[in-house]
């Protein structure tokens, strides 16, 4: 470590969607690396302290290095000469990058869509059917005195959303955290975030649809059947009481995760806890809210909406947006073999998508932006290596409750970030396309 | 022994910090090629920890993967555990009923082995 | 570059200088309105059109985390309009909500060039900001929500006045907003505090603190005026859409003393009738104060029959009106700031409420004796979109327009009103009062909203016609400083516009006392809630103080 280090204060951790701002970065700017991140969790300790700068080239054409320029160039022909050319990712990157994209799918007459279709889209889905009533987070720490965790493990995928935001803080209305809570798990298995649960509640796989409906039953005054923990296996007390409980807390929270989005049900899931935290305002205040996954995916829902109307899975090709979830994500249009040229930012479908999506991946030209090589860099056409939001670059990140968090970066990158460098693009694009 | 359970792919702490160090590297390969079974289960199929075992989707598609004892107190018989990646997205299938997400949390698969 | 435009022969409108129709040139250079140009300047012919400033509307929902959660909760509504990508300007959908640049394009269109957002907790004052952003050519401002702030309950708690100005001038200058807004002052407490509450009485305490509605008003009202902010204290009653609340909304422009107040949507705060029973007008009266209070102004908030949606901070409001559609809803608190609800609403005219919101309305606009303090406003997309104003100034101007659509609605309702014996018929100087000239004035707008030396060029120019909506409905050009962007009805450029936002100074102290609040109640940091300039590069300051 060397002596030339300064220290970044309220840096802010991109990694999950919690996005906290209360980082303290020590850096070292000779060796260009974080060496300390204090408030970290483990994974934003992770984050921070094993970026460090990579001897690799800005740009790669088929794996030969070429200039920016020059791949500027060879993407923006690309893109033009394709007939169904896809963007893809966005969740880790920033709030202007994003905006960029959409502004390059618009003018490409492109699709756009982003990792919230393998996330929480089913979730979006269901909004747009039922709506939701929800809260910042700040709201969950000072009022909340039932917390509600359905399908979600955040002590390892969310880690201080416990300790920071909800669980343990003391609020305005909870002075006394933890102890003026109640804490219920909801999970088809116990996990790490197990222990911090009074109450734990085991559902069958596969059957959180059924626990939901009758609980929007029991809210409502309706009879269930005793018979509902053959199928479910939670026994008609449990429900009973959990209703009890929140018909009758001040501020209840119902927090979900993809143990409900990505499991049979997907957005009926989502749709019957929203619709559940809708009824129970009848009788308190009740709010619910997706617990999201990468650092700015809020931020993608948020531009890809303001900027087209609809959240998710859009498509350009007649010049104007239209939407349709499972016509225009981008699972199905690879999967179905129809884009033809892909523009990734920023994620790495190569190696989360469905096999056949990533056959046909393997088939068109793919080009990528990402700070560290993946699985889709390694098959792409133009490869470009980019600075990290939130590490090396500033901009926007929206946390998962849609608060808006400016980034501090720690150091200089000598790579461009993917909003310099999709701009560029875009100008070029436009040039082709208008001749 | 081969048997048909239900996968179910999962975050763990170490598949976000070693994502972080990178995913084409041994650890991050290591870490979500490594599937949890219930002990019982494990003792039924005659597997030990450390085994490989080959998992094959209803698609035909299928993986070789190593296999542990969970280590949690609440059993869970017929379920797997097993954190996201390359691994688990090869037996996802592509269809996705009309809502841009494969059923990613709720594979059924045939288990075999030890191979 | 010096750009140089000559308007001749156009019929100009143009109420803040006296100019009433009378063929005239305007001349612009680099951006402002000037006396003259050369004589080898270029010239735009405008006969047989009118000339007019560019619209300024004071008082609409376009930008920000409610606007967008609206957005993305209709996509139903955007599927039947959509708005096509040219060359030059970006595509998007429209709807009751529209995208960003679609709600730029089409506020153009309308030969609108200025907007306020009218209501954004200061916490996300970014979003809204990258939000204007992204909507073209109009300039924009917003208000924030000052009614329901936790820190500034404490203060008042306490009496400390002094503090409170420096607080509510530190949250102004830190979020870069226009002015300040409140929104049933009080009810956020109660709903979210108190299994969904409301209240309903000015002097009626505040859940859980030491402080009641009319406080909170008048110590708003105070401070607007103390610190000289171009605009006062923008109002959204307490009680809105009940029946009986007029008298609320007397109570409260009482409170301003002599004081400038704004009382924003004051159709929906204009009824008479029990609470839960169904609402009469009290138009007469609330005008009739009006009238005689030159301190007060307003602007309508018309209910117009269709499609609506009613995205409000009056979280309590929007459950209401769920429990009438029993459809989608949304609400989203804002921690120690604020309240939000959603809920797609559609105003018919068969229904009686509907009905006698539409005609109070059009009452008030018509006893209004000085249309510079009642300017036009739907409160967009709460009484209906701002794509619905031709049709509101037709049903202004045009007698037997007004009486056509009258015998169309429920005639119980349209006979609890004196509609039918209102013969005013707004004449286009009185329409470029309340859609230009008069929100200009009432946001102190000094070089907006008029012709004169020195104003921004800020122009839009209608093809003349009889048929008012037809002729309000497109503008055939459109200048929005000093720059043609409608050149004969077809877009020729594009641009982002500025933002207006005030900056009044404080005392620093106070950020000491901020702090520790913020560390215990807020979920981000101090340090990291004020937004910096990179969030309104193209930004305009406009002075405040005495």
């Amino acid at each position: 470590m060397s002596e030339n280090t300064t220290i970044v204060e309220n840096a802010t951790c991109t990694f999950c969607g919690c996005v906290c701002d209360d980082m303290e970065l020590t850096v070292d700017l000779d060796e260009k690396r974080i060496t300390k991140a204090r408030n970290a969790c483990v994974l934003g300790r992770a984050w921070f302290l094993e970026h460090r700068h990579q001897e690799r080239p800005a740009a790669l054409i088929d794996g030969r290095e070429v200039s920016v320029e020059e791949a500027i160039e060879e993407a923006a022909q690309t893109l033009v000469k394709a007939r169904f050319p896809i963007i893809y990712g966005l969740s880790d990157t920033t709030c202007e990058a994003q905006r960029q994209a959409v502004a390059l799918a618009d003018f490409l007459d492109g699709n756009i869509d982003t990792t919230t279709s393998v996330c929480h889209g089913p979730s979006g889905i269901a909004f747009q059917g039922v709506g939701e009533s929800t809260a910042t987070l700040g709201e969950v720490k000072n009022r909340a005195d039932l917390l509600i965790y359905w399908g979600g493990n955040p002590a390892e995928a969310h880690p201080r959303h416990f300790t920071r935001y909800a669980v343990t803080p003391k609020g305005m209305f909870v002075p006394n955290g933890k102890k003026d809570r109640t804490v219920v798990l909801v999970d088809v298995r116990a996990t790490p975030s197990t222990p911090v649960a009074d109450i734990f509640i085991k559902v069958r796989p596969g059957r959180d649809f059924e626990v939901l409906w009758a609980l929007r039953a029991l809210v409502r005054g309706k009879p269930v059947d005793p018979g509902i923990e053959e199928v479910t296996g939670v026994p008609l007390a449990t429900l009973e009481d959990l209703v009890e409980r929140m018909k009758n807390c001040n501020f209840g929270v119902l927090f979900f995760g993809m143990g409900l989005t990505m499991t049979r049900g997907r957005h009926f899931n989502s749709g019957a806890l929203l619709s559940l935290a809708t009824d129970l305002n009848e009788f308190t205040h009740f709010v619910a809210k997706p617990v999201r996954g990468h650092g700015n995916v809020t931020g993608a829902d948020n531009v890809v909406s303001w900027q087209t109307g609809y959240p998710f899975g859009v498509n350009f090709n007649r010049g104007y947006p239209r939407f349709n979830p499972g016509e225009f994500t981008t699972v199905d249009v690879l999967a179905r073999g129809e884009a033809d040229a892909a523009c990734i930012i920023s994620s790495d479908p190569a190696s989360n998508f469905p096999r056949a999506a990533i056959e046909h991946l393997k088939r068109i030209p793919v080009i990528t932006f990402d700070p560290k090589p993946t699985v889709t860099s390694e098959l792409a056409h133009v490869a470009f290596t980019t600075a990290t939001y939130g590490i090396n670059v500033t901009g926007t990140a929206y946390r998962m409750d849609d608060v808006p968090i400016m980034l501090r970066p720690a150091f200089e990158s000598p790579y461009p970030s993917d909003e310099e460098l999709l701009r560029a693009i875009t100008d070029r694009v436009r040039e082709l396309r208008n001749g | 022994m081969t048997d048909t359970l239900l996968l179910i792919p999962v975050r763990s702490n170490k598949q976000g910090t070693s994502l972080n160090v990178g995913k084409l590297e041994p650890e991050y390969q290591q870490v979500t090629s490594t599937v949890e079974l219930d002990p019982q289960d494990m003792e039924r199929l005659g597997l030990e920890a450390g085994n490989q075992i080959r998992l094959r989707a209803r698609s035909g598609a299928e993986v070789v993967v190593t296999c542990q004892p969970r280590k949690a107190k609440d059993p869970s018989p017929g379920l797997m555990f097993i954190p996201y990646g390359p691994a688990s997205s090869q037996l996802m299938e592509a269809d996705t009923a009309a809502t841009g997400m494969a059923l990613s949390k709720h594979l059924e698969v045939q288990v075999e082995g030890p191979l | 570059m010096s750009t140089m435009l000559r308007i001749t022969n156009g019929r100009v409108y143009d109420p803040a200088n006296d100019i009433d129709g009378e063929i005239r040139d305007v001349c612009v250079r680099d951006g402002r309105i000037v006396e003259q140009l050369p004589e080898d300047a270029p010239t735009l012919d405008a006969s047989g059109m009118v000339v007019m400033p560019g619209g300024v509307d004071m008082h609409c929902h376009i930008a920000g985390s409610k606007v967008n959660l609206a957005r993305k909760l209709q996509p139903e509504d955007h599927r039947l309009d959509v708005h096509p990508r040219t060359r030059l300007t970006r595509s998007g959908t429209g709807g009751v909500v529209p995208s960003t640049f679609t709600t730029g394009y089409r506020y153009a269109t309308l030969g609108y060039t200025t907007a306020m957002e009218a209501a954004a907790p200061p916490l996300s004052a970014r979003h809204v900001l990258e939000e204007l952003h992204d909507t073209p050519i109009v300039d924009a401002g917003f208000y924030i929500l000052m009614g329901n702030n936790e820190f500034l309950y404490r203060l008042l708690e306490k009496g400390r006045m002094e503090e409170f100005r420096h607080a509510v001038a530190w949250w102004l200058s830190s979020t870069k907003a226009y002015g300040i807004k409140l929104v049933n002052p009080g009810s956020d407490e109660a709903w979210k505090g108190k299994r969904n509450a409301n209240i309903v009485d000015l002097d009626q305490p505040v859940n859980a603190f030491d402080v009641t509605p009319r406080k909170v008003i008048k110590a708003l009202i105070d401070v607007a005026n103390d610190l000289g902010l171009p605009h006062p204290a923008h109002i959204h009653c307490n009680n809105l859409g009940h029946s009986g609340n007029y008298a609320t909304t007397l109570e409260t422009m009482k409170i301003a003393e002599g004081r400038r107040a704004h009382i924003t949507h004051i159709q929906f705060h204009s009824y008479g009738g029990e609470p839960g029973r169904n609402p009469t007008s009290k138009a007469a009266e609330i005008s009739e104060y009006i009238n005689t209070h030159p301190n007060i102004s307003a602007d309508v908030g018309q209910v117009m029959f269709g499609k609506s949606t009613s995205m409000t901070a009056d979280a309590p409001l929007a459950w209401m009106l769920r429990n009438v559609t029993r459809g989608k809803w949304v609400n989203a608190d804002v921690e120690c700031e604020s309240g939000c609800g959603i809920v797609p609403f559609t105003y018919q005219e068969h229904v009686y409420t509907h009905a006698i919101q539409w005609a109070i309305g059009l009452e008030l606009f018509l006893m209004a004796e000085d249309p510079w303090r009642m300017v036009l406003s739907t409160d967009h997309p709460n009484g209906g979109s701002f794509l619905s104003y031709p049709r509101l100034i037709r049903l202004l101007m045009d007698r037997e327009f007004r009486r056509e659509q009258a015998a169309r609605v429920n005639q119980k309702a349209l006979a609890n009103t004196s509609l039918l014996d209102l013969d005013r018929e707004y004449t286009l100087r009185e329409i470029a009062i309340v859609t230009r000239a008069g929100p200009a004035r009432l946001l102190g707008l000094k070089h907006k909203g008029h012709l004169g030396v020195g104003a921004d060029a800020d122009i839009t120019i209608y093809d003349e016609q009889e048929d008012k909506e037809a002729m309000f409905n497109a503008a055939r050009y459109v200048i929005k400083g000093g720059e043609l962007f409608i050149d004969n009805h077809e877009f020729c450029a594009d641009t982002e516009g500025r933002i207006l936002h005030v900056a009044p100074e404080f005392d620093d102290s106070i950020t000491e006392e901020l702090r520790p609040f913020f560390e215990d109640y807020y979920s981000i940091r101090f340090e990291n809630y004020a937004v910096d300039d990179r969030y309104a590069p193209h930004a305009e300051v406009i002075p405040t103080g005495a």
